[in-house]
């Protein structure tokens, strides 16, 4: 079976910088892995070398069983098959959140106007920002820009997702939101590629966690070993930080 | 600060802060007293009145002062503008690009025409002919104004684009790209639609700018239907051997000017309060 997303002793520097010291690791079609490790660990930058906005230094990516690292790979049809969430957000502030979810449908896909809209306006009453058509993304709380931000991703028809600690820039009463459309996501069998450091999402939702520290993965199991039942020194300390920030 | 501490305190000089703010303000009312007495006492305003606002000298100038003078600086002007708004966003973004090269042509550009004083662009725009046989401007003496104010207003108009490209988070492109987009459907559809918007106050000023410089068409050596507004009030000025046609240009000038300076720092504060 060919993997959704296959990592191969992927290494990254930033200049001098090691920060990604040879990953190896797989998603398979229809898995949701999260990957969980302390602030500089390198999670971003592993789930940015999965669609080239960093260019690895070594190593070879795979999505969907062709190597997109390959010189000869044209990086944006790639992109257009993975879809990604920043925790920013990254709406596009000039345009309403109907226009945020068009624009690349139109310009990327080539749909026409008509069509690019009936699918705009799918997606956002899918992600519960159905009413929010007109707004600007100035005009939304941060839980509706980012299930705006969702609804252009999947607008694109991507046959994975990438979201990159996609709650973190909320505040705590609308994590909740976003974190219902995700595992809606999940439910429908999306492949998910998920940073996060929501433990409670990772438990019930993942397939598997990932552990990362230092720029190399340090354990990867079943959300019941990894978070339930470390075997590593380093992930019990990072989760006992997390769990228990107050001690 | 050396300064002794704000706290009053009487024993020094016997005068409390507040107290030495209004002698201060006081000395500040009567220096300007005095000067206004000497400027109306000693001034000859008869001799001023006659030579820069005389009424019939004044009405010499219209209707022409709009419809031919006024009409042609704002030909200048906006032609000017246009040129320097689109060459300056490409250099711009030769400026920011990848390509080395291009880097270096804008930074030429740039330091070239914003360190040369622009009448000496003017004085070389009447020599190109000469220096390129066979060349003309196109649209005649209309062209080789609109060319100066161009060349120009292109460079300073390119470092405000500068400054609203690198304004734009990058995130803005990294969205765009990953939703597949070419490293140029990005520019185009994300990025600079968003740097114009910032950079509509700065652009304003350099608008006033580009309409004051417009007076430097008079060294094209142009005349007739051509001239704009320094250059009419100036041969008006000669004409009648007085100076009222040149201050009716000036207000002229004002009329335009202050209300663009007043609109751009309106915007500049629209733009800062949404922050
Ligand atoms: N563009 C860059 N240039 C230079 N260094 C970078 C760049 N991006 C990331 N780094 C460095 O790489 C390391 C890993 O960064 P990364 O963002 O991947 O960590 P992270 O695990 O996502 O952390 P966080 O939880 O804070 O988001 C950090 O030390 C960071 O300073
Ligand atoms: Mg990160």
């Amino acid at each position: 079976m060919t993997h959704a997303i296959e990592l191969r002793d992927l290494h990254k520097y930033f200049g001098r910088n090691e920060v990604l010291k040879g990953i190896d690791m797989t998603v398979d079609p229809g898995q949701v892995v999260c990957v969980i490790g302390p602030s500089g660990s390198g999670k971003s930058t592993l789930l940015r070398c999965v669609n080239l906005l960093e260019t690895p230094t070594r190593g070879q990516v795979f999505v969907e069983g062709v190597e997109v690292t390959h010189p000869d790979v044209d990086i944006d049809a790639v992109r257009r098959r993975i879809g990604m969430v920043f925790q920013q957000f990254n709406l596009f502030p000039h345009m309403t959140a109907l226009q945020n979810v068009m624009i690349a449908q139109q310009r990327v896909l080539k749909r026409g106007k008509k069509e690019a809209e009936v699918v705009a306006r799918d997606n956002l009453d899918k992600v519960g920002v159905g009413a929010k058509c007109d707004a600007l993304p100035g005009q939304l709380s941060g839980g509706q820009q980012q299930r705006v931000a969702i609804a252009r991703a999947l607008a694109m028809n991507p046959s994975l997702m990438l979201f990159d600690e996609p709650t973190s820039a909320l505040d705590p009463e609308l994590v909740g939101d976003v974190l219902t459309v995700m595992r809606k996501l999940a439910e429908e069998g999306m492949t998910m590629l998920v940073v996060t450091h929501e433990m409670g999402f990772a438990r019930q939702v993942a397939d598997r966690v990932v552990f990362m520290d230092g720029g190399v993965i340090v354990e990867d199991g079943v959300p019941a070993q990894v978070i339930g039942d470390p075997q590593q020194e380093r992930t019990r300390a990072f989760l006992h930080r997390v769990l228990h920030p107050e001690e | 600060m050396a300064d002794q501490p704000k706290t009053a305190e009487p024993g020094r000089t016997g005068l409390s802060p507040r107290k030495k703010q209004q002698v201060s303000r006081g000395i500040q009312y009567v220096v300007l007293a005095a000067a206004l007495v000497a400027v109306v006492l000693y001034a000859d305003w008869a001799s001023l009145a006659q030579n820069f606002a005389k009424i019939d000298v004044a009405r010499a100038a219209l209707p022409e002062l709009f419809t031919i003078a006024l009409r042609n600086t704002i030909i200048y002007t906006i032609g000017g503008f246009v040129f320097a708004f689109v060459v300056g966003l490409l250099l711009a973004l030769m400026r920011l690009s990848q390509v080395r090269p291009y880097r270096w042509i804008a930074i030429l550009y740039i330091e070239i025409f914003r360190g040369l004083p622009a009448l000496l662009i003017f004085l070389l725009i009447v020599f190109l002919p000469l220096a390129l046989p066979g060349f003309e401007v196109p649209f005649g003496t209309y062209g080789q104004g609109i060319l100066g104010l161009g060349l120009v207003g292109a460079a300073y108009q390119a470092e405000i684009f500068r400054a609203g490209l690198q304004a734009v988070p990058k995130g803005q492109t990294e969205a765009a790209r990953s939703l597949g987009m070419s490293a140029t459907r990005a520019q185009v559809t994300v990025v600079i639609p968003q740097a114009i918007r910032m950079v509509i106050p700065p652009t304003t000023n350099q608008f006033v700018a580009l309409l004051k410089d417009s007076s430097l068409v008079l060294f094209l050596g142009v005349s007739g239907e051509y001239v704009e507004l320094a250059k009419f009030g100036n041969d008006l000025a000669s004409q009648y051997a007085n100076a009222t046609p040149i201050m009716v240009a000036g207000v002229t000038y004002l009329i335009v000017t202050i209300p663009l300076g007043y609109l751009a720092s309106r915007l500049e504060g629209r733009k800062g309060r949404k922050r």
